[in-house]
């Protein structure tokens, strides 16, 4: 398979999986399975730290060749996204970024107006912007005109494992948009990830389905093979599906003499 | 004086405390925090020029697994 890498921000990224670091036992588990993935971008968030907290940094475990891409998970409006944004990078934490702008606390859908602002206001400041989004063709467009990196449809709510229930919407995303799309949240099984990459995905986000796996490393390998497998098909061209049998052995034989 | 720190409101009693005494008072270390003084990021070189006031907000950020 001649190469065929990602180009995001400049960035090459060989996998097409990216796996969120949420909800792992520990940092190093959670190190076995970006290694296991092989994946290109992980996520990671920020969230207010009490005195006497652990002295280790998550970001020591990160693998080397994999991405860090802040996420701006408790922000309920654009300004606290930004706001998130603005942190993680003078943290040292880079200027890729996840917006995550949700106030549904049952579904955790994210408001795409709200997403769609911050987008505008990060791009601006010279961010490379990975908006998460109910997948809304018309958002998706200005997304993508307002120069996000890439526009993330959701699959199902997050952590739900319940699979591309958004199907065709994120099809039709992908026929329009110029924009790379990137499922994110709600995989459960390798064969989602599968499926969204034979569709024209450039790239899936996994995080609970793997974390939650009785042995996370192997979902993870699992997941990576699943998204090789879908990728590889999709380069390929799938097979044309018709209603009616087409005979792949010849069905002139000996056994019945022809007239 | 009273500051604010992660949303909670706190009474200091030392007079003059600079931004880089308080982060180690709480065991916290440079390299794992990021430090918000209302609303402006404070990067750590400058934590020793930064003295508390009265009614500052102060938030004190790290990074964590996440999706």
């Amino acid at each position: 398979m001649k190469e065929d890498s990602l180009e995001i921000g400049g960035v090459k990224i060989n996998c097409r999986l990216f796996v969120g670091t949420g909800k792992f036992p520990s940092h190093q588990m959670m190190q076995e399975v970006l290694l296991a993935a092989e994946a290109g971008v992980t996520t990671v968030a920020l969230r207010r730290v009490d005195s006497g907290a652990k002295a280790d940094n998550i970001l020591d475990y990160i693998p080397s060749g994999c991405k860090v891409m802040i996420n701006t998970s408790g922000a309920r409006t654009a300004d606290e996204a930004v706001r998130i944004a603005r942190l993680a990078r003078a943290a040292g934490a880079g200027n890729w970024i996840k917006i995550e702008v949700i106030a549904d606390n049952r579904y955790l859908l994210p408001d795409n107006l709200e997403t769609l602002k911050a987008t505008e206001t990060l791009v601006k400041e010279g961010f490379v912007v990975f908006p998460y989004m109910s997948p809304d063709l018309s958002v998706a467009r200005r997304l993508a005109e307002c120069g996000a990196a890439a526009v993330m449809p959701l699959g199902a709510p997050i952590g739900s494992n319940r699979g591309l229930k958004t199907k065709e919407l994120v099809a039709i995303m992908i026929r329009e948009i110029k924009a790379p799309i990137i499922v994110d949240a709600g995989l459960g099984k390798p064969s989602d990830a599968c499926v969204c990459m034979e569709m024209g995905c450039a790239a899936v986000l996994v995080n609970t389905a793997i974390a939650v796996s009785r042995n996370p490393v192997d979902y993870a390998r699992a997941f990576s093979q699943a998204v090789q497998a879908g990728r590889l098909a999709y380069l390929s061209g799938l097979a044309e599906s018709v209603d009616e049998a087409r005979a792949s052995s010849p069905l002139t034989g000996f056994l019945h003499n022809e007239d | 004086m009273k500051v604010r720190i992660n949303g909670s409101d706190e009474i200091i009693s030392e007079k003059l405390i600079t931004l880089q005494q308080l982060i180690k008072d709480r065991g916290l270390s440079p390299k794992q925090v990021v430090v918000e003084v209302n609303l402006q990021i404070i990067p750590w070189e400058q934590w020793p020029q930064i003295t508390l006031q009265d009614k500052d907000s102060i938030e004190i950020i790290s990074f964590v697994g996440g999706g």
